[in-house]
């Protein structure tokens, strides 16, 4: 069994790693010991700014920082970062495009006992639609990492999701990563998985056990949700003739629509979406959930062979 | 402060007023009350008080202007031409499609404007960010903002109130434009946010009131903030909405509406006339 890192862990490490620039500056909404910023507040106190429970001041603030210079990263939930904040990141940060970058944390149906109030299924959507905002979903510590970093030298507003969930940690040293830039874990000519975040270690899971039943799956990692790679979606449309998207997300404005979008314009094939299906969610274990939920291995397998017979 | 002082900012004032006016009258949209209400103020601050430079406009150590009540875009963009930083001639582009003059201030688009703004509530919290950033870094510039008084009906000003005083932001001065009225009418009858000096001394502010019209209030309340340490100061500015053009002092109904051709060459001949009164070119 791989390592477990919650990517939430993996953003408070990096920010302490890169916090030596002194141009960050990391504002937190009383969530600390939770977004896992209080790392970056332990090493960095002058640097550091708790902002209390207000979270559109929380993106204001950020951007008047910004403009001053500032690389400015705003932390919360995903529910309040990108929910209760829409509108503070689509004027103040969105439509200047100023250097914010909004670390929202405890994102998809995984936050677990909470419940529905806190599981932020609709953030990726949300953000989407605000032009210029970069969206990152990183799927482990190795690519949080990396995610933070890009984040850090690209000029402009990011909106990174991380979780709150333990998730084996899939990817090595070796690994790199590129906003914009979607990665092939593994070939295949029947069907391409594109997964990101959480659900990318299912995807490869379910690749594994198609080939047990004869079915060559391609898998793809998506991070970058905007801008989405486009070529290695109608690459895969045009070499696998079908594709299905796994995302903890409303299967409405994610990936799968993003992933929609380009079958639509560029290459239309069969096509099948993994994710919640427009519904809230409910406390429970976060494993208990995702089962649940059909935000798991065994779903990405039946709606391959679905979407496969679909061709 | 001498007549003389008194009265070129009087005239700069009343061009900037101009201004606003040939703005929101050639784009027959916009919004004349209030930006007649913070001309004064605006005038003081440009042409008087903050450390800019119009050949300059991202000069690091400037004082900072964010207009919080970004309706009144047209009064910023006057004072904008007045200080030099725009062309007056492009002031009658306001609001039109081939302009960067847009209804609201846009920060990528205007040379001297700091901050987009123009959703209520939020220029606040991006001046007090542009303060920290001030305190984190040591630097001596001063961060100006304007909030309206039906702003204040806005939830995230009592958090940025909040934030300020938290954070000692004494290089942060913020005018309240109090003219009393917004767009349904008295503020005391839409939604009631007063007392507003005794709301802000319970948020740990200074709090000043002045005329908003009268300069030597203007002034010696600006520099009681800069004297101020550990906190920051709201200038409660009592204004007349319209202020300067007769039909439209204290007229609601002035707030969003442009005034036709005829309103137009009437209110240009009123503030011609003051201007002419105390010896200034028109």
């Amino acid at each position: 069994m791989a390592e477990k890192m919650a990517t939430r862990e993996a953003y408070g490490k990096a920010l302490v790693e890169f916090g030596a620039n002194e141009n960050i500056v990391v504002l937190d909404a009383d969530l600390s010991k939770s977004t896992k910023t209080d790392g970056f507040k332990v090493t960095y106190p002058e640097r550091f700014i708790n902002m209390g429970i207000a979270e559109g001041n929380m993106m204001s603030t950020a951007a008047g920082l910004a403009t001053c210079g500032k690389i400015v990263f705003a932390s919360s939930f995903a529910m309040f970062a990108a929910g209760r904040a829409f509108e503070q990141v689509r004027n103040s940060i969105g439509y200047p495009h100023l250097n914010v970058k909004i670390g929202a944390t405890h994102a998809g149906i995984s936050v677990g006992e909470d419940g529905a109030s806190h599981q932020c299924l609709e953030d990726i959507g949300i953000m989407r639609t605000i032009p210029g905002m970069v969206i990152l979903n990183p799927a482990d510590a190795v690519e949080s990492r990396l995610a933070v970093k890009a984040a850090i030298d690209y000029n402009g507003p990011v909106y990174l999701r991380f979780g709150r969930l333990a998730v084996p940690t899939i990817f090595d040293e070796n690994y790199t990563f590129e906003i914009g830039k979607g990665v092939k874990l593994s070939d295949g000519k029947d069907v391409t998985i594109i997964a990101t975040g959480l659900l990318v270690p299912n995807a490869i899971e379910a690749a594994a056990a198609l080939a047990e039943q004869g079915i060559s799956a391609r898998v793809v990692n998506m991070p970058t949700i905007k801008p989405i790679d486009r070529d290695i979606i109608i690459a895969a449309a045009k070499e696998t003739g079908a594709i299905v998207t796994a995302e903890e997300h409303n299967v409405i404005g994610g990936l799968g629509s993003a992933v929609a979008e380009v079958l639509v314009e560029e290459c239309p094939v069969p096509m099948l979406r993994v994710g919640t299906q427009d519904v809230f969610g409910r406390s429970g274990k976060p494993y208990e959930l995702l089962e649940l939920y059909g935000l798991d291995t065994k779903t990405i397998v039946e709606k391959a062979k679905a979407v496969i017979s679909k061709k | 402060m001498n007549s003389e002082k008194i009265d070129q900012l009087r005239i700069n004032a009343a061009h900037i007023r101009k201004m606003a006016l040939e703005g929101v009258h050639s784009a027959a949209a916009g919004h004349p009350g209030g930006s007649l209400s913070i001309a004064d103020i605006l005038a003081y601050l440009y042409m008087c008080e903050m450390n800019v430079d119009p050949k300059n406009p991202k000069m690091e150590n400037r004082d900072r202007f964010v207009l919080s009540k970004g309706h009144c875009a047209p009064a910023l963009y006057g004072a904008l031409a007045e200080r030099g930083f725009i062309p007056k001639e492009d002031i009658k582009g306001l609001r039109h499609t081939d302009s960067y003059l847009q209804g609201h201030p846009d920060m990528k688009g205007v040379p001297g404007v700091d901050m987009s703004t123009g959703s209520l509530g939020q220029g606040i919290s991006a001046a007090n960010g542009m303060a920290l950033a001030a305190k984190l870094d040591n630097k001596d510039y001063r961060v100006y903002t304007i909030l309206g008084d039906g702003e204040s009906e806005e939830g995230q000003v009592w958090e940025a109130a909040m934030f300020a005083a938290h954070y000692k932001l004494d290089n942060l001065t913020a005018f309240l434009d109090f003219n009393g009225l917004q767009i349904d009418g008295d503020i005391t009858k839409v939604m009631n946010p007063t007392p507003l000096d005794k709301k802000f001394e319970a948020f740990n502010w200074n709090v000043i009131t002045i005329d908003a019209h009268d300069f030597n209030q203007i002034e010696d309340a600006v520099n009681k903030a800069k004297a101020t340490k550990g906190k920051p100061t709201l200038i409660l500015a009592k204004s007349t909405k319209g202020k300067g053009v007769s039909f439209m002092e204290n007229n609601a109904g002035w707030h969003g509406k442009a005034p036709n051709d005829e309103e137009y060459a009437q209110a240009i001949a009123e503030l011609d006339a003051y201007i002419e009164s105390i010896g200034g070119a028109k």
